[in-house]
């Protein structure tokens, strides 16, 4: 993967040890594979997230965008797992009972589940990760303004969703 | 999984795959708490806390490598024998070292520390002689001082010859309790 894509705003530092960047940026990174492929796989794509992030770190540049660069590896992760039928987009019947000390809101996830894939995608990427639209729009394809209205819609829907169980 | 669990996953994974460069853990002492570093080849740094364990692990991955995990068991070796020698029944170490973060005549000087037994001291002239330099007696201090492996390569016992101490890393107070603790 092209890295020099990532090169972005952030302010220069020295070169991070990286636990840094997993204690940094592990919760959110787990959160976004939650969102995206359920809480079943999302711990095999944290794993192989992160396992490939280190490899790979040693040239990412220190002025990089940790949070795009983190995301489109679990991206393309869940893509491999989707194109291999290994992991399917996630089904909802697929979410476990489980207890709500480990910040798993069952409700919400379950929402989350129920979106349009490029929907679930956006809301996970722009509201979960921090991702700028045109980051998403790099990161899934299609166009900025495309990122936009799949994550606005998105939210509505979540909104509806959520307020009608409530 | 929660996030720990995932730590130690990632660790796991790092380390078969060949991808752990650099493993750490702190241990506590009576000289406060160390960071010990180790690469595959071995104990790489000793930090004190006075000098920063994040100054430390930033050095590490300038100089060694960013790939750089928070990986107790590499160091299990090295924190037991430090445990071992802090309690009175150990008076050498005896695991591998990477002195990669030392060259030159501060290698030389490094080199030589491990020959200065237990409970015994020599003064920086005596080391200077010994590495090959009778006149660098200061670059001996400043070696010393830049030791990255201390304790474990007993730079403490190197003092000055009017009998004081001289410079620590990890400051006076501790160069004080070590040899107190070695002269008991």
């Amino acid at each position: 993967m092209a890295i020099s894509r990532f090169v972005g705003t952030r302010r220069l530092r020295g070169v991070r040890p990286f636990e840094e960047i997993v204690v940094e940026y592990g919760p959110m990174v787990l959160r976004v594979c939650r969102a995206v492929l359920g809480p079943v796989d999302a711990d095999d794509a944290w794993s192989e997230t992160f396992l490939s992030a280190l490899r790979a770190y040693p040239d990412l540049p220190a002025d990089a965008n940790v949070e795009a660069w983190l995301v489109t590896i679990a991206h393309r992760k869940a893509l491999d797992g989707w194109r291999a039928g290994k992991r399917r987009p996630l089904a909802v019947a697929e979410v476990p009972e489980r207890a709500t000390a480990d910040e798993w809101r069952g409700d919400v996830w379950d929402a989350v589940a129920e979106l349009p894939h490029k929907q679930r995608l956006a809301v996970a990427y722009h509201h979960l990760a921090g991702l700028s639209y045109r980051e998403i729009a790099a990161i899934t394809g299609g166009t900025e303004a495309a990122a936009r209205r799949a994550a606005a819609d998105g939210m509505k829907r979540l909104r509806a969703t959520v307020e009608e169980k409530v | 999984m929660n996030i720990q669990e995932l730590h130690a996953r990632l660790v796991a994974d790092a380390d078969r795959e060949g991808l752990l460069d650099v493993a750490y853990r702190t241990v506590d002492t009576p000289v406060g708490s160390l960071l010990l570093a180790a690469t595959d080849k071995g104990l790489v740094r000793v930090a004190f806390d006075s000098s920063g364990h994040d100054a430390a692990l930033t050095q590490l991955a300038e100089a060694v490598s960013p790939r750089v995990l928070a990986a107790p068991k590499r160091l299990d070796p090295v924190a037991h024998q430090l445990d071992e020698y802090f309690a009175g029944r150990r008076t050498t170490f005896d695991v591998p070292l990477d002195l990669r973060l030392a060259t030159g005549f501060r290698l030389a000087v490094i080199e030589h520390l491990p020959a200065i037994q237990y409970g015994r001291t020599e003064t920086y002239a005596q080391v200077a002689t010994a590495a090959g330099s009778p006149k660098a007696v200061r670059a001996v201090g400043t070696a010393c001082a830049m030791n990255p492996v201390p304790v474990v390569v007993p730079c403490h016992r190197v003092i000055r010859s009017d009998g004081s101490y001289g410079q620590y890393a990890g400051g006076v107070e501790a160069k004080h309790t070590l040899l107190a603790m070695e002269a008991a």
